[in-house]
């Protein structure tokens, strides 16, 4: 098969799709009028709650933010 | 080894003939009847448990005649801003440019770029500001977008979006690798199609 015609620039540039999506939406909410800024920032916030489990029974769970890592 | 087992794939493909597209298929079946008649002979008393394919609605059918009104599902990964609602058309920003969607669109998959969506039904049209996503319509006149962020034009603020846009252009110029680049690129391109979308 031929290879692909135009590949767009972000994947030329070695960006996969969910990072580019993820980068939109991001400039999208960072350009909101104010309580809708707020509140689109709390609401894309996302929280773990990681319990390990020793011999059957779980252990104390910890909480883990979303880190700032791409 | 091998061979035979070339033979044995073979075999099936060749008996079930040409497969069909999924837009021609029947709507599924909402129980899985030999499920339940399996149980039944094991286990008369109890009713059989719900198996996923029943929670399912089916398809609706392809009409064989062009339907009124378009039904659109619009959903966002927090909300379903429109569940099927039945507008007379909509026009996507794909990235192949503005599409208008009616009833009985030939069934397409479009991704979408930074644009607006808007949404006509009699006079009344609702526009959305979409940050990207896809759409899928489908031959029975049932349009699915999804969009990871999207926000009705009169939440956007104006000025933020100047300042993004001479932001990203300076970075633009002030960028090194490929990567770099590319986001600022994207940079401008968001805030490029925000400020046509306010004043457009």
């Amino acid at each position: 098969m031929a290879s692909n015609a135009a590949v767009p620039f972000w994947r030329a540039a070695g960006m996969t799709y969910i990072t580019y999506s993820n980068i939109c939406a991001n400039l999208v909410r960072n350009c909101l009028k104010e309580p809708y800024k707020t509140e689109a920032l709390t609401r894309e916030k996302v929280h773990f709650s990681i319990s390990k489990w020793t011999d059957g029974k779980p252990e104390k769970p910890t909480l883990r933010s979303d880190s700032p890592e791409e | 080894m091998l061979r035979r087992a070339m033979g044995l794939l073979a075999r099936p493909i060749a008996a079930s003939g040409a497969r069909s597209f999924s837009t021609d298929l029947p709507a599924a079946q909402t129980a899985d009847a030999m499920f339940v008649e399996a149980w039944n002979k094991v286990i008369p008393n109890m009713d059989p448990p719900k198996t996923p394919l029943s929670f399912m609605q089916p398809r609706p059918a392809t009409p064989s005649s062009i339907p009124s009104k378009l039904t659109v599902n619009f959903v966002l990964p927090y909300a379903s801003e429109l569940a099927t609602r039945e507008v007379d058309m909509v026009i996507v920003p794909a990235t192949t440019g503005q599409m208008g969607v009616l009833p009985g669109h030939v069934a397409t998959i479009a991704e979408l770029k930074p644009g607006v969506l808007s949404v006509h039904e009699g006079n009344e049209t609702t526009k959305y500001f979409v940050s990207s996503g896809f759409v899928f319509i489908h031959a029975n006149s049932f349009a699915d977008i999804i969009a990871v962020e999207a926000a009705p034009l009169n939440q956007i603020d104006a000025n933020l979006v100047q300042k993004g846009l001479s932001e990203f252009t300076q970075k633009l110029s002030s960028a090194t690798t490929d990567l770099e680049k590319a986001e600022a690129q994207i940079g401008i391109d968001v805030h490029s199609a925000l400020n046509s979308a306010l004043t457009g």
